[in-house]
């Protein structure tokens, strides 16, 4: 076998692609994970990880991936630290049954990376995750790194003594404000509904802290600031009493824009009120995107989301797919293990029936 | 060459009075993304050998050259001509974006 060829190259390595690469490498496959320049996935951007069993304690983020990759890299994966680049994939698609063909040692399948180098294999796997989704407003793109930023265990400590606003409503926007707290003077959780969809463990956490206070039916429109961030465009949807919905101190309120330290841009129509807002910071939790755009001629809806067919094949025959690049709906560290294992063991099957 | 390191007290001596262009990496030990980024600055430090300094500055041991260039954000890659910072490149990046950016300034 020419050194370059495999049985499968994952590209990502995320749980996804780490717990794929160790069930390959397990089923005595050559397995290439290419990782990525910046390898681990979205982990790698965390802090205590609680909700991943087996660690009765939590576990660091980046520890926890460490590990899988140690794991991988012991059951015999080799993981290349470099960037997927493009891949060539032969025009066939789904039903396989009528195109399925017998090949013997045969690559199907040539990527290119940043090394500038051709790597082949039988069989694909893609489990390049998911991006930070952005809020796509006036002001943002240019002041990322200027006051805007998607990973508060990065750059909280920038934040020290300053006010700083969260933007969403789940786990991970929770998460950041909680670690916002540890150096930011106030921490400003804004959601554009008046209810959070955060599980009941991380809400309450956020409620008791101190320093965390909700603002609800808002959104960030524009953000200002000559260099960095110094204010925010904020549309919020008033109460009955004309008020913006805020939670602080363990108990709901309604609040004026002035007594949220803001003024008015337009006067309010009883309705909507637009306003601004002096803040340092921007964080945003809104979710994420899925890494599709690099393969094309894989199939994704509308969202970008890969679309699977029997379990984890995607359109095109012999590329499989795991984790938060396909799953628009759980999203979680263990499923996304999960989809990975469930990916190598269709993978696996495939290679055994075209080997026969 | 393997990066060096540039401090508060010889930013100005090492970076901004230095007759090459400089590439500064800001970092810390507790960002992960900075871990996965040094080695790709170790690899551009050895690529570009007799054009291009190379650095890092860490955040926590230098706080005021970072405050100094409004960094906000780490892992920051800096690209300085001529005592200016001519680029600036936040977050982790694939090397192609790296080497685009520092080509511009040398061919400049």
């Amino acid at each position: 076998m020419e050194e370059n060829l495999y049985d499968v190259i994952i590209i990502g390595s995320g749980p996804a692609g780490l717990t794929a690469g160790m069930y390959m490498a397990r089923g005595a496959r050559k397995t290439l994970i290419v990782g990525g320049r910046v390898w681990g996935g979205q982990l790698m951007l965390t802090t205590l990880v609680e909700n991943f069993p087996g660690f009765p304690d939590g576990i660091m983020g980046p520890d926890l991936m460490r590990g899988m990759r140690k794991q991988a890299e012991n059951q015999g994966a080799q993981i290349l630290d470099i960037n997927f680049k493009n891949a060539d994939f032969p025009h066939s698609s789904l039903p396989a049954s009528a195109q399925a063909q017998s090949f013997s040692g045969q690559a199907r399948f040539a990527i290119t990376a940043d090394d500038d180098k051709v790597y082949k294999a039988k069989a694909l796997l893609i489990a390049t995750g998911a991006n930070t989704k952005w809020l796509d407003v006036p002001g943002e793109k240019e002041r990322i790194g200027r006051g805007v930023s998607s990973c508060a265990p990065c750059d909280a400590a920038f934040y020290r003594n300053k006010n700083v606003i969260v933007v969403g409503g789940g786990d991970s926007a929770m998460e950041e404000a909680l670690v916002l707290t540890k150096f930011a003077a106030h921490v400003y959780i804004m959601h554009r509904r008046d209810s959070l969809k955060a599980s009941a463990a991380m809400i309450q956490r956020a409620y008791a802290n101190e320093k965390i206070s909700f603002i609800f039916n808002s959104a960030i429109s524009q953000i200002q600031g000559t260099q960095k961030v110094e204010s925010v465009i904020i549309e919020s949807q008033l109460t009955p009493s004309k008020k913006i919905k805020t939670r602080a101190a363990q108990s709901d309120n309604e609040q004026t824009v002035e007594e949220l330290g803001g003024k008015l841009n337009s006067q309010d129509d009883g309705v909507q009120a637009v306003w601004e807002m002096p803040i340092d910071g921007v964080f945003v939790a809104i979710g994420h995107m899925p890494n599709s755009e690099v393969f094309k001629g894989i199939e994704v809806d509308s969202q970008g989301f890969i679309k699977v067919f029997n379990h984890t094949q995607t359109n095109i025959e012999g590329v499989f797919v795991g984790g938060d690049v396909h799953d628009n709906e759980y999203k979680q560290a263990i499923t996304a293990a999960g989809f990975g294992c469930m990916a190598a063991l269709d993978t696996e099957k495939w290679l055994q029936m075209h080997e026969k | 060459m393997a990066a060096l390191h540039f401090s508060d007290a010889d930013f100005k001596e090492q970076v901004l009075e230095s007759k090459e262009p400089v590439l500064v990496d800001f970092w810390a030990s507790w960002c992960e993304p900075c871990k996965m980024v040094g080695p790709v600055v170790e690899e551009l430090s050895e690529e570009y050998k007799g054009k291009l300094k190379v650095g890092k500055v860490n955040v926590d041991e230098n706080p005021e050259v970072p405050s100094q260039y409004g960094v906000m954000s780490i892992p920051t890659i800096m690209v300085f001509k001529n005592g200016e910072p001519q680029k600036t490149i936040v977050g982790a990046q694939p090397k192609d974006e790296f080497k685009k950016q520092i080509d511009e300034v040398l061919n400049s």
